[in-house]
């Protein structure tokens, strides 16, 4: 059952990817989403087989390589962390599925677009499933690919394809960092399973790596290099680049990998890892104020941007960052659940977005949107919750989730780690701008008076039931989850039994604990911003809506700081990406054309060319020269054979 | 010394016959004029290896010399014969035969 | 025995010197006449050496046919007095070395081989003359090579009209074949003509 989970939706993905040009629209689509649903199925079993009845396992599949040292086998690992992402993988991918039927039903080219969700999700769920870090890496790599195909499905589109390549190659930045680590990992501990690592951690706490004449702490070394790679794929600070572009694919595409799934797998492997992230404090305070960095800031930008989607993909960059600082300051569970609980409510805001711009006729800027909440008000309604569930707001699942990261934040601020400290007043101001943000969002698209024009008025319509079931059983995840997970599993429980042994927390850095006991203040700060922005959002946008052009005005500089991104594209241009297209052509114009090519064929070519020409002339077509040649050649022979006569 | 000049013996023949014969030689590309020259030279050729034929034919007292040379001469004759009528049917195509002229086999 | 020696010296001389015209002379006509001396000297060589049936049919052949032949080609052709180009002298010393080279090599291949042979000449005092011997040797010995003589001068014959033969447009030709298989029906048509009446 476990190999079906997994390897059912590379089956869809094959059967219809490769006959994608002769299989009926149809067909594929009911394949891929039946067997997608089969394995959303069977991993409700799982969970309630693994967690529940609290048996994990490992399943041997096959032997890859084995080579000296090195033995890697293909082999599927489920425990209660597994469990967990499985739940959410392919919950949201049958989901994301099913509204796709919908939602691509006008494309060219709906069976390719199914075949490839089919098989980002196998990818990813060989990734959360993995027993060893090179079969995680293949995951890594083949979400990174999907994720390429995906956003850049619309392939005549030039802007697509640019944003395509950016998220593989920023992506790529990161996996060198990965690939690193894996090295380091195989180097250090000789295995890169992951039970013969996290069995032998301890003993290595203290190995140095010597490189280049320093020395460095390995768990350490290895725990940076992994979380490098993390931070591409979860687009962190620095790495974040392409998660805003990755908005030209599809509304679907949007929702399973940037809201559940691929972005997710960077905070999967550092709960993952957790055995080894808790013997390095460094590479901990790294996670923490990387992810605090990255919170505020994407939320900073989310408030000037007037794209629907890419309010939403900021709101995605910035709640990764909640996760990565929740397992930063050693709570691991509290960021696992906060992933748990962003699937459902993400997926949703993106469906739902994709549903209002369905709706609209294709328009995507919310400036041209607007008093349309009466027209689609299940869309309004779902859009609503979602929103609500992204503020925190109780008893909704994001109040859960997040309430407990901040807690666990100030909890470790409290306790010495500096960084909690920092961390805790980024996410209270980021839960702020979060509030700001999102209901702008509902208030520009929904409220007011509409800024759309009369055509797309007449044509506006509510979805059909393809996409708006997924929506709500969507928004019954968002509502019910945070808060059935909280009580009913225990999921941030301090003694981490539900977890069961997948999560490590060392009990010195027991912050789940002290977060039961925070001040009072504390647990009511994160509704108190939260009210503070719906409070700011409506006056903004609906008391007095000429509040923002003239805020805009008056700081303009702040304004463009911000809707420019905080020129980071500008900057990496001119960081990296003039200098090595320079070291490029230089390399292409000069070297491989001026000297190689040169010396090389050309220089052949051209030889033998100008050499034949002179030869050429030797043929003067004068009976005499030839004659006179015959005549310089038996002399020379004679001459030749008597000399040898002679001697 | 002056029996070597006095006393007539092979060596002389042969003698004279390669001068004939390197005069031959040098006529085919010495020559800027004509075509007809170079046909000339080879009859030069011809006639010198006569005259060694024979020489030898006499100094070794074997007639087979002289029959081989008057073998040669009908090949000659012949050769001179075609080569003059190849000369004539060129003249008539082409209208020169200077040797400057005939390059058509230039490469 | 001096008369020898002075002829030899004599005819050699002038042939040699009459070769050398061939090659140098600028009028096209006067190197076939320097050719014609040059056979005519070697005939007398070869009467020296004793084979005078070669020397009269090397008259005979070569200078009435072979040079007459380069006398009719030369005047058809009209070949013009032609100067001596520049590009001559270019190629003289580099010519007359290469030339000097075979000669020298010439003499002293045959001066070396030369040696053990007998040098003084073995005329033969003999009853029959150089035609009867020669004649006893051809016809018997060597009947095939002079069959084959034979067809070669006509394959050449042939090979030279063939060479030369043209087409010529308006020439009255009788074919012999035609005439001969004319019949009446061909020729002769009998009409009843009407008095008074034309044809």
């Amino acid at each position: 059952m476990e190999f079906l989970t997994v390897f059912l939706p590379l089956f869809a993905a094959m059967i219809v990817g490769l006959r994608s040009g002769s299989i009926s629209v149809k067909a594929a689509q009911v394949i891929t989403c039946l067997f997608v649903c089969t394995s959303a199925f069977f991993s409700g079993v799982l969970f309630y087989d693994v967690v529940i009845n609290k048996a994990p396992r490992v399943i041997d599949l096959l032997s890859w390589i084995e080579s000296g040292d090195l033995k890697i086998n293909w082999a599927l690992r489920i425990d209660s962390l597994t469990a967990v992402m499985l739940v959410v993988v392919t919950w949201v991918s049958a989901l994301v599925h099913i509204y796709s039927v919908g939602y691509m039903s006008h494309d060219p080219h709906p069976q390719r677009f199914m075949a490839y969700l089919s098989l980002f999700t196998f990818f990813m769920l060989m990734l959360i499933t993995s027993d060893n870090l090179l079969q995680l890496f293949l995951g890594w790599e083949g979400v990174g690919l999907c994720s390429y195909l995906l956003i850049g499905f619309w392939y005549n589109k030039e802007s697509a394809n640019n944003a395509a390549i950016k998220a593989f190659i920023v992506n790529r930045v990161g996996d060198f960092g990965f690939a690193l680590g894996v090295f380091a990992t195989f180097y250090i501990f000789g295995s890169i399973q992951f039970d013969e690592i996290f069995a032998a951690s301890g003993s290595k706490k203290d190995e140095v790596i010597n490189f280049l004449g320093y020395e460095f702490n390995a768990i350490t070394t290895i725990c940076i290099l992994l979380f490098i790679g993390a931070m591409g794929k979860s687009a962190q600070l620095g790495l974040h680049t392409w998660l805003p572009d990755a908005m030209e694919g599809p509304t679907p595409v949007s929702a399973l990998i940037h809201a559940a799934t691929m972005v997710t797998a960077g905070v999967f492997l550092v709960a993952r890892c957790s055995p080894l992230f808790e013997l390095s404090p460094l590479a901990l305070s790294i996670v923490t104020v990387v992810g605090a960095a990255t919170c505020i800031f994407a939320a900073t930008i989310a408030i000037t941007q007037n794209d629907i989607k890419r309010v939403i993909a900021y709101s995605t960059c910035s709640q990764l960052g909640y996760m990565f600082f929740a397992c930063g300051v050693s709570a691991y569970s509290a960021g696992i659940f906060h992933l748990m609980t962003h699937g459902f409510f993400k997926a949703l805001l993106f469906l739902g977005a994709g549903s209002v711009i369905h709706a609209m006729s294709d328009e995507q800027d919310m400036r041209k949107m607007g008093g349309i909440w009466k027209k689609i008000p299940l869309t309004y309604t779902m859009m609503l919750i979602g929103t609500l569930a992204i503020v925190g707001f109780p008893p909704l699942s994001g109040f859960f989730s997040k309430d407990m990261i901040l807690e666990s934040a100030y909890a470790a601020g409290h306790s010495g780690n500096v960084f909690g400290e920092f961390a805790f007043w980024a996410g209270i101001s980021a839960a702020g701008l979060t509030a700001l943000y999102s209901w702008r969002l509902i208030f520009m698209t929904f409220h007011g008076k509409t800024r759309a024009s009369k055509e797309v008025i007449s044509h506006i319509h509510e979805s059909p039931k393809n996409m708006t079931i997924p929506l709500i059983l969507l928004s019954i995840g968002a509502i019910f989850a945070g808060g059935f997970a909280y009580k009913v599993l225990g999921i941030v429980d301090a003694d981490l039994e539900f977890w069961n042994g997948s999560i490590v927390m060392l009990s010195e850095n027991n912050v789940l604990e002290a977060a039961h006991h925070v001040p009072v203040w504390v647990k009511f700060a994160p509704f108190a911003v939260g009210i503070t922005g719906l409070l700011l959002a409506y006056i903004c946008y609906i008391l007095f809506p000429s509040i923002p052009e003239v805020m805009s005005r008056i700081f303009a500089w702040v304004y463009k700081f911000l809707l420019n991104k905080w020129y980071i594209d500008e900057l990496y241009d001119f960081l990296f990406v003039r200098p090595i297209k320079a070291i490029g052509s230089f390399f292409w114009k000069a070297i491989d054309i001026g000297v190689i090519d040169k010396f090389g064929p050309n220089g052949f070519a051209i030889l033998s060319q100008r050499l034949a020409t002179r030869v050429s002339k030797i043929q003067t077509g004068y009976v005499y020269h030839y004659a006179f040649a015959m005549l310089v050649g038996l002399v020379g022979l004679i001459s030749w054979y008597m000399y040898l006569i002679i001697r | 010394m002056i029996e070597t000049f006095l006393n007539i013996g092979l060596m002389h023949y042969l003698t004279v016959a390669a001068i004939i014969f390197t005069l031959g030689v040098c006529g085919i590309f010495l020559n800027r004029k004509n075509v007809i020259t170079i046909l000339m030279s080879i009859e030069l050729m011809l006639l010198s290896v006569n005259i060694n034929m024979v020489a030898f034919s006499a100094y070794l007292g074997d007639l087979v010399g002289q029959v081989f040379t008057l073998f040669i001469l009908t090949v000659a004759a012949a050769e001179a014969a075609i080569g003059l009528a190849i000369l004539v049917v060129y003249f008539r195509n082409r209208g020169s035969i200077e040797i400057e002229d005939i390059n058509r086999m230039k490469g | 025995m001096i008369i020898a020696v002075a002829l030899f010296y004599i005819f050699s001389f002038i042939a040699v010197l009459s070769a050398m015209m061939v090659i140098a002379s600028k009028n096209p006509v006067y190197s076939v006449l320097f050719l014609i001396l040059a056979f005519f000297n070697a005939a007398g060589l070869f009467v020296l050496l004793g084979a005078e049936l070669l020397a009269m049919i090397l008259i005979i052949v070569y200078v009435g046919a072979v040079a007459v032949l380069f006398l009719f080609v030369v005047m058809m052709l009209n070949i013009k007095l032609s100067k001596m180009k520049d590009s001559a002298t270019k190629y003289l010393p580099i010519g007359i070395l290469v030339a000097l080279v075979l000669f020298a090599e010439l003499f002293f291949m045959l001066s070396s081989t030369t040696k053990t042979l007998n040098i003084s000449p073995k005329v033969a005092k003999s009853t029959v003359t150089n035609t009867e011997a020669l004649g006893a040797v051809i016809y018997t010995d060597y009947i095939y090579l002079f069959q084959i003589s034979g067809v070669i001068l006509l394959v050449a014959m042939i090979g030279a009209i063939v060479l030369t033969h043209r087409k010529r447009e308006g020439v009255k030709k009788q074919d012999a074949y035609t005439q001969i298989t004319r019949s009446k029906k061909d020729t002769l048509e009998i009409i009843k003509v009407e008095s008074g009446k034309g044809v």
